[in-house]
């Protein structure tokens, strides 16, 4: 249930957004339609833990900013490296363990892989990730943990 | 006070600019599918984020700013989506990528 309602704010916020009108009709009309869409995602089920992770916002402030600083470090890595007249890659596929507890936490660590060039994930399971990464080091640099680490502490259990 | 944002504005625009068009390079430069993407993800994360931002500093509203933040997280989260979904699929089709010969201990699939 509170992930209904808070799916309802987070639709009705968005409306807002994107009507910029605040008559009192448009209003109520953007508030009826946020609850019945939220009315229907719970009634089809697709509102909860994993579909609408609201509970993971707070930590989101300090995982986010850490994985921004990650991914502007590793685009100039990768930039400098297409740069380079010598293309000095290293392409290889490196099996990465994963200590998520959730299926959110996992796709979190999996999405975060992706999204800092030079280290793309190919398969995800629930126990491994196998990541292309460009270079040796940048396989290296995921199988030392930082950020598995990170992630399952953004996740909430430890 | 507004010339200082223009110039972070503009600082920012043109870093973005040239990220964009170091991706574009790199796509063309790199030797397989799985290299090529991550040329790709250099644009669709500093790239759009640098032009994103600077963008934002324009922004003549707080409605123009909030919808290119949402903009901004909209791509965080599809852009990996879809870099994971196009990687399973070359390899689902039997796309091997090319790995690096020279000292090969991780190559294990």
């Amino acid at each position: 249930m509170l992930y209904a309602i808070s799916s309802a704010l987070t639709l009705f916020g968005f409306w807002l957004l994107l009507s910029g009108y605040f008559t009192p009709f448009l209003l109520s009309a953007g508030a009826g339609c946020a609850i019945a869409v939220a009315a229907f995602g719970r009634r089809m089920a697709v509102i909860d833990r994993e579909g609408h992770p609201v509970h993971l916002t707070g930590r989101a402030f300090i995982f986010w900013p850490w994985l921004a600083k990650e991914i502007v470090k590793s685009t100039w890595d990768v930039s400098r490296i297409i740069v380079n007249p010598r293309l000095p890659i290293s392409p290889n596929l490196v099996r990465v363990r994963t200590s998520q507890k959730t299926p959110e936490g996992v796709v979190t660590f999996a999405n975060s892989i992706t999204l800092t060039p030079g280290t793309i994930s190919i398969d995800v399971s629930e126990k491994e990730i196998l990541v292309h990464a460009l270079t040796r080091e940048g396989a290296e640099g995921l199988a030392s943990g930082d950020m598995d680490r990170r992630v399952t502490r953004f996740e909430g259990f430890s | 006070m507004s010339a200082l944002l223009d110039g972070l504005s503009w600082v920012c625009l043109l870093a973005g600019g040239a990220f964009c068009v170091v991706g574009a390079v790199g796509m063309l430069r790199m030797p397989d599918l799985f290299t090529r993407m991550h040329a790709a993800s250099v644009v669709d994360t500093l790239g759009a984020g640098l032009i994103l931002f600077g963008l934002l500093l324009q922004a003549p509203s707080w409605q123009v700013g909030a919808k290119l933040a949402v903009i901004m997280v909209l791509l965080v989260f599809t852009s990996p989506a879809a870099t994971h979904a196009l990687a399973k699929a070359a390899v689902a089709r039997g796309l091997k990528p090319q790995l690096d010969k020279t000292g090969d201990e991780s190559s294990s699939s």
